[in-house]
C-alpha cells in the first residue's frame, strides 16, 4: 500500500470532497497563497491552483471573522472548511465556535444546522513555544454541540476529514504538524471513517492505553519495548474525542483490567480526566489497578528543547507508568 | 526639523547593529543546527524601531511582537542575553522559555512581547492606563504589523485608548506582508493610518525607511500622549527583506523585482549617504560602526554558544508568583 504524510492525506481529503460537492469551500490565513505553498507535505498544497479563488479564500489575520464566516455560511447552504493556523489562536475565534457554532442549532429548536469544519494544527516538539504549541482539545470537548476529531495517522486523517466535511454538525478537526512528516499507509480509492469510533491500534492483554494524536507514536514505541519485558499494552487510539467511543474503551478495560491515558496536553483539566472518569464510573468492577494518566506538565510549553521535551510525555514516562501499574 | 548629526550618527550605529544581528541569524539559520526553532527577522525595517525608540525616554514602555529583535535592541537590549534566548539557553532574557517569539525584557521597558497577532495592542493600552492611573507620565509605544490592524483587538484597543485619552502610541509597522498575504489581499484602503479617524485619533503615514521621518512622527505622538491628549496612530511603511521566518520560507510570494526595489531604499544606506553628503560622516567612521557591530554580534553569538542549556526541571519554575 502507498504511504503518505498526514498533510498529504488531508490534502487528498480536501481535494476529493471539494470535487464531490461544490458547496465545500476553504477559508483561512494562507490556505491559498501560503508560506508553505511549495511544500507538498502541507494540507493546502495546490488547492488554489485546482479550485480557484472563489473556493479557496485567503483571509486577513482575523480569526474571529473567519469563524463567524463559517457559522453564517454554514447556516445558509454552504459547507465551510475554515482553518485556524495554530491551535492557540483558536482562542480568538472561541466566541463564534462556542457561543454560536455549538449552540445555535439547539437554540433554534433544531431548525438550523451548521455543517462546518474548523481545522487547526498544534502539537509541541518543533521549538515554536507556547503560543504556537498548546493542545486545547479539552476546551472544545467541553463544549456540547461540537464534535471533536484528533487523528493520529494519515489514513485516519483522510477518512475522518471526509466524514467531517459530510457531517451536518460543527466539527473541530485537530492536526499535528510533526505528523505531517510521518508516513503511514493510505488506501487508494474512496473511503471514509465514521466519527465516534476509536480503534485498537495494537491489541494486548495487560493494560489498556487510551491515547490520541502524536502520543500514539510514543505509546506504540513504549509498547514495543514493554513487550520484551512481558508487559502487553492494548493501545486504543480515540481518533474522535466527542462523541466518545465508550463502548470500545470499556470492552478493552474489561479485558485488561487496567487503564492508562496518555495525552500531550497538560494533565490538569485534560481530556484524560474525562476518559478516566467514564471508566471509573462505568467500568469500576473490572479495574485491578488505579487509573493512571501520563500527560503534559502543567506549564506553558517552553521553547528550549530540553525544557520542551520535559514538558510533554516521552516513551520513558509511559514505560515507567506501565511497570508501576503492573505491580497491582 | 533637521536632527542634530550626533543623534543621527547614533541612530545609524543602532541600525547597523540591528542589521548585523539579523544578518548573522540568517547565516546561522536553523538548517545548520545552530539554534532551535525559527528566527523572525526585521532585516530592512531597522529605521522603524530606531526612529520610534529614539523618541522615547528610558522609562517609557514598548510592546513588541513576533519580530522583536530590532525593537528590543533599539530600546536598549543587550545582544548577549537576546542571542542566548534565541539559542534557548539559561542565560537568555527569558531563561530559554520563550525563544525568539515572545521575549520580555521588563528591565529595559519592554514588559510584554507576544506572538499572537494583535495580542499586544490591548496590553499596551493597559500599560498606558496604568501610567495614567499612577500619574507617572510614562508613554507606551505599541509596535504591531499590518496584519494586526485586521484583528478585532486592534479596533477595540484603539477605541478604548481614545475614549479614555490614554498615553499610548500605536505604531503600525507596515512591511507589505502578513506572512504570505500581500496588503492588497488584506485591505480595501490605501493607508492604514486612515483608520485612526474612525476612532477620533490622529493618524499619519510615514516612510518607514526614513529614520528621521519615523522619529518626527513618533516624537509628536509621544508629546501628545505625555501632555494628556490621548493616543495617536502612526503607519510606518517599510518592507521585509527576508521571509516571514528564517529559513523554511522560500518567499515565493514576494516578487524578486519588488524586493530589489525596496532594497534600493535601504534605511541604512539612505542615512549613510545623507550624512556623508552633509559632511557629518566619513566612510572610515562608518567602517568603524560596522566593525563595532560585527564585534558585538560575534560576542553575543559566542556568549550564546557557551551558555548552558537549562536543566529540564527548570521548566517547572516561574509558573506562579505565589502559591
Amino acid at each position: 500500500m502507498r504511504t503518505l504524510g498526514m498533510g498529504q492525506a488531508i490534502n487528498e481529503a480536501l481535494r476529493e470532497e471539494m470535487r464531490r460537492d461544490e458547496k465545500v469551500f476553504l477559508a483561512g490565513e494562507g490556505v491559498g497563497v501560503g508560506l508553505h505553498g511549495d511544500d507538498p507535505f502541507f494540507p493546502t498544497y495546490g488547492l488554489l491552483d485546482e479550485f480557484g479563488r472563489k473556493r479557496v479564500k485567503d483571509t486577513p489575520v482575523s480569526e474571529a471573522a473567519i469563524a463567524g464566516l463559517a457559522v453564517g455560511a454554514a447556516a445558509t447552504g454552504l459547507r465551510p472548511v475554515v482553518e485556524i493556523l495554530f491551535f492557540p489562536f483558536i482562542t480568538i475565534a472561541m466566541d463564534q465556535i462556542v457561543n454560536h457554532a455549538a449552540k445555535l442549532r439547539y437554540l433554534s429548536g433544531g431548525k438550523s444546522s451548521f455543517p462546518l469544519v474548523v481545522r487547526t494544527m498544534s502539537g509541541a516538539g518543533f521549538a515554536a513555544g507556547t503560543q504556537h504549541s498548546h493542545n486545547l482539545e479539552a476546551w472544545l470537548a467541553h463544549t456540547p454541540g461540537l464534535k471533536v476529531l484528533m487523528p493520529a495517522t494519515p489514513k485516519d486523517a483522510k477518512g475522518l476529514l471526509k466524514s467531517a466535511i459530510r457531517d451536518d454538525d460543527p466539527v473541530i478537526f485537530i492536526e499535528d504538524m510533526l505528523l505531517y512528516y510521518v508516513q503511514g499507509e493510505v488506501p487508494e480509492g474512496e473511503y471514509t471513517i465514521p466519527l465516534g469510533q476509536a480503534e485498537v491500534k495494537r491489541p494486548g492483554e495487560d493494560i489498556t492505553v487510551v491515547t490520541w494524536s502524536k502520543t500514539l507514536g510514543t505509546v506504540l514505541a513504549a509498547a514495543a519495548r514493554l513487550n520484551q519485558e512481558g508487559i502487553s499494552l492494548e493501545v486504543v487510539d480515540l481518533r474522535t474525542l466527542v462523541p466518545l467511543d465508550k463502548r470500545l474503551i470499556l470492552e478493552s478495560v474489561a479485558k485488561t483490567g487496567r487503564l492508562m491515558v496518555v495525552h500531550e496536553a497538560c494533565l490538569t483539566g485534560g481530556f484524560g480526566g474525562e476518559v478516566a472518569a467514564v471508566v471509573a464510573e462505568e467500568g469500576f468492577a473490572h479495574l485491578k489497578a488505579p487509573i493512571k494518566r501520563v500527560a503534559g506538565k502543567d506549564i506553558p510549553v517552553p521553547f528550549s528543547p530540553p525544557l520542551e521535551r520535559f514538558s510533554i510525555p516521552q516513551e520513558e514516562d509511559v514505560v515507567l507508568a506501565a511497570r508501576t501499574m503492573m505491580c497491582h | 526639523m533637521a536632527l542634530e548629526s550626533g543623534m543621527l550618527r547614533d541612530m545609524l550605529r543602532t541600525m547597523v547593529l540591528i542589521r548585523r544581528f539579523e544578518d548573522k541569524l540568517t547565516e546561522l539559520s536553523t538548517f545548520k543546527g545552530e539554534f532551535p526553532g525559527l528566527a523572525l527577522l526585521c532585516t530592512g525595517q531597522e529605521a522603524v524601531a530606531v526612529g520610534a525608540c529614539a523618541a522615547l525616554k528610558k522609562d517609557d514602555l514598548i510592546i513588541s511582537n513576533h519580530r522583536s529583535h530590532g525593537h528590543l535592541i533599539a530600546k536598549g537590549a543587550d545582544p548577549k542575553p537576546l542571542m542566548a534566548e534565541i539559542y534557548g539557553k539559561r542565560t537568555g532574557y527569558c531563561k530559554g522559555k520563550s525563544g525568539t517569539l515572545h521575549i520580555a525584557v521588563p528591565e529595559i521597558g519592554a514588559p510584554c512581547t507576544t506572538t499572537v497577532v494583535g495580542g499586544g495592542i490591548p496590553i499596551a493600552v493597559g500599560c498606558a492606563f496604568s501610567a495614567q492611573y499612577r500619574g507617572t507620565n510614562q508613554v507606551t509605544l505599541c509596535f504591531f504589523g499590518d496584519g494586526a490592524a485586521n484583528e478585532g483587538s486592534f479596533h477595540e484597543a484603539i477605541n478604548l485608548a481614545s475614549v479614555w485619552r490614554l498615553p499610548v502610541v500605536f505604531l503600525c509597522e507596515n512591511n507589505c506582508y502578513a506572512a504570505a498575504q500581500h496588503l492588497r489581499d488584506q485591505f480595501n484602503i490605501d493607508n492604514i493610518s486612515a483608520r485612526a479617524t474612525g476612532y477620533g485619533v490622529p493618524g499619519v503615514s510615514v516612510d518607514g525607511n526614513d529614520v528621521e521621518a519615523v522619529y518626527e512622527a513618533a516624537s509628536a505622538a509621544v508629546a501628545r500622549a505625555r501632555e494628556g491628549e490621548g493616543p495617536s496612530l502612526i503607519e510606518a511603511r517599510t518592507y521585509r527583506w527576508r521571509g516571514h521566518f528564517e529559513a523554511m520560507d522560500h518567499q515565493l510570494y514576494q516578487p524578486e523585482a519588488e524586493r530589489d526595489a525596496w532594497k534600493r531604499r535601504c534605511p541604512i544606506q539612505r542615512l549613510k549617504r545623507q550624512l556623508l553628503n552633509a559632511g557629518a560622516l566619513t566612510e572610515e567612521v562608518f567602517g568603524q560602526m560596522e566593525a563595532w557591530a560585527r564585534d558585538k554580534v560575534e560576542a553575543a553569538v559566542e556568549y550564546a554558544r557557551k551558555s548552558p542549556v537549562p536543566e529540564p526541571r527548570e521548566a517547572l519554575e516561574d509558573m506562579y508568583a505565589s502559591t
